[in-house]
């Protein structure tokens, strides 16, 4: 096991570039994600089959959710979100699998995908409001609320990576410690209390990235 | 006592104490969403999506307690 927490374990080098074992864990899953995406799409009907019956059932479902948050058609948020819930699901269990660490355990996948949905808000809060509209959310209530406005979009990034980061490690870590402790079989309901808390933590971070991207966009009042 | 008895003494306490008030109010806010929920069960679906972001946000008290620990336990500044 690693030492500490904060720190990854580097796998090896390209160039001068430091390769980690959560980076390669993201290549793997990123990798199967694909493939099983593009075979299971390959071959849709309109009388669907067991597995496309299923991609329709997860896709449906997401889409209803983002539509019940932000009050208006999914439909643009829908690949970002939807992909945000798919692979945090398989990141947070794959930690299951013998032999391989989640990648969310570790503090830079859950710092870039945090990154990516501080980056996404602003984008869709341009696009669908405009830029002027946009910056004006800055100053409701009132003026004297824009710096801490500011504050608050850094501070919740944060805390997004922290909390998903936090979670996931914590009960990695939890279940190392019961494994060295205890013997064989104690450590399988913390696991399985662990099957829990990664799917709990992946809808936690896909409904907040959508509750701030309805900020962004002024579907959901601050 | 050494700066690294202090840090371990200081992890421990920050996450006991800092753990205390959210779990207080991660109770009362999921009890209150069940009491909700049992007077209005149709509304069962948007009580408990904004139960989840409001835990989350009360829960990031606590998760900053875990940072501190986590900081003075393993990313220390004054211990080396």
């Amino acid at each position: 096991m690693n030492p500490s927490p904060l720190q990854t374990a580097i796998l090896f080098h390209i160039g001068i570039v430091p390769i980690s074992r959560t980076v390669v864990t993201t290549w793997g899953l990123m990798a199967v994600l694909s493939v099983a995406s593009w075979i299971v799409t390959r071959s849709f009907r309109v009388d669907a089959g067991g597995w496309q019956a299923m991609v329709e059932t997860v896709v449906a479902g997401i889409e209803e959710q983002i539509a019940a948050l932000l009050n208006r058609d999914a439909a643009p948020f829908l690949p970002l979100l939807g992909t945000l819930f798919i692979f945090l699901v398989v990141a947070n269990l794959c930690g299951i699998v013998p032999g391989v660490t989640a990648p969310t355990a570790s503090i830079e996948t859950p710092a870039a995908l945090a990154a990516i949905v501080f980056l996404s808000v602003h984008f869709y809060g341009v696009r669908i409001q405009g830029v002027g509209a946009y910056l004006k959310g800055y100053l409701r209530p009132n003026p004297v609320m824009l710096p801490f406005n500011i504050l608050s979009e850094l501070t919740r990034t944060f805390s997004l990576a922290m909390r998903l980061f936090g979670n996931i490690m914590s009960e990695e870590m939890a279940v190392a410690i019961i494994v060295a402790m205890a013997g064989l079989l104690v450590p399988i309901p913390f696991m399985a209390f662990g099957i829990l808390v990664g799917l709990v933590q992946a809808y936690i971070f896909s409904v907040l990235a959508t509750v701030f991207i309805g900020g962004g966009i002024g579907a959901i009042k601050k | 006592m050494t700066v690294q008895m202090l840090s371990i003494i200081g992890a421990v306490v920050a996450v006991a104490v800092g753990s205390i008030s959210p779990a207080l109010a991660e109770g009362r806010a999921v009890a209150a969403t069940m009491e909700g929920i049992a007077r209005q069960p149709e509304a069962a679906d948007s009580l408990s999506r904004t139960l989840f972001v409001g835990l989350a946000m009360i829960e990031t008290m606590a998760i900053y307690c875990l940072l501190v620990a986590l900081i003075l336990l393993f990313a220390n500044p004054f211990a080396r």
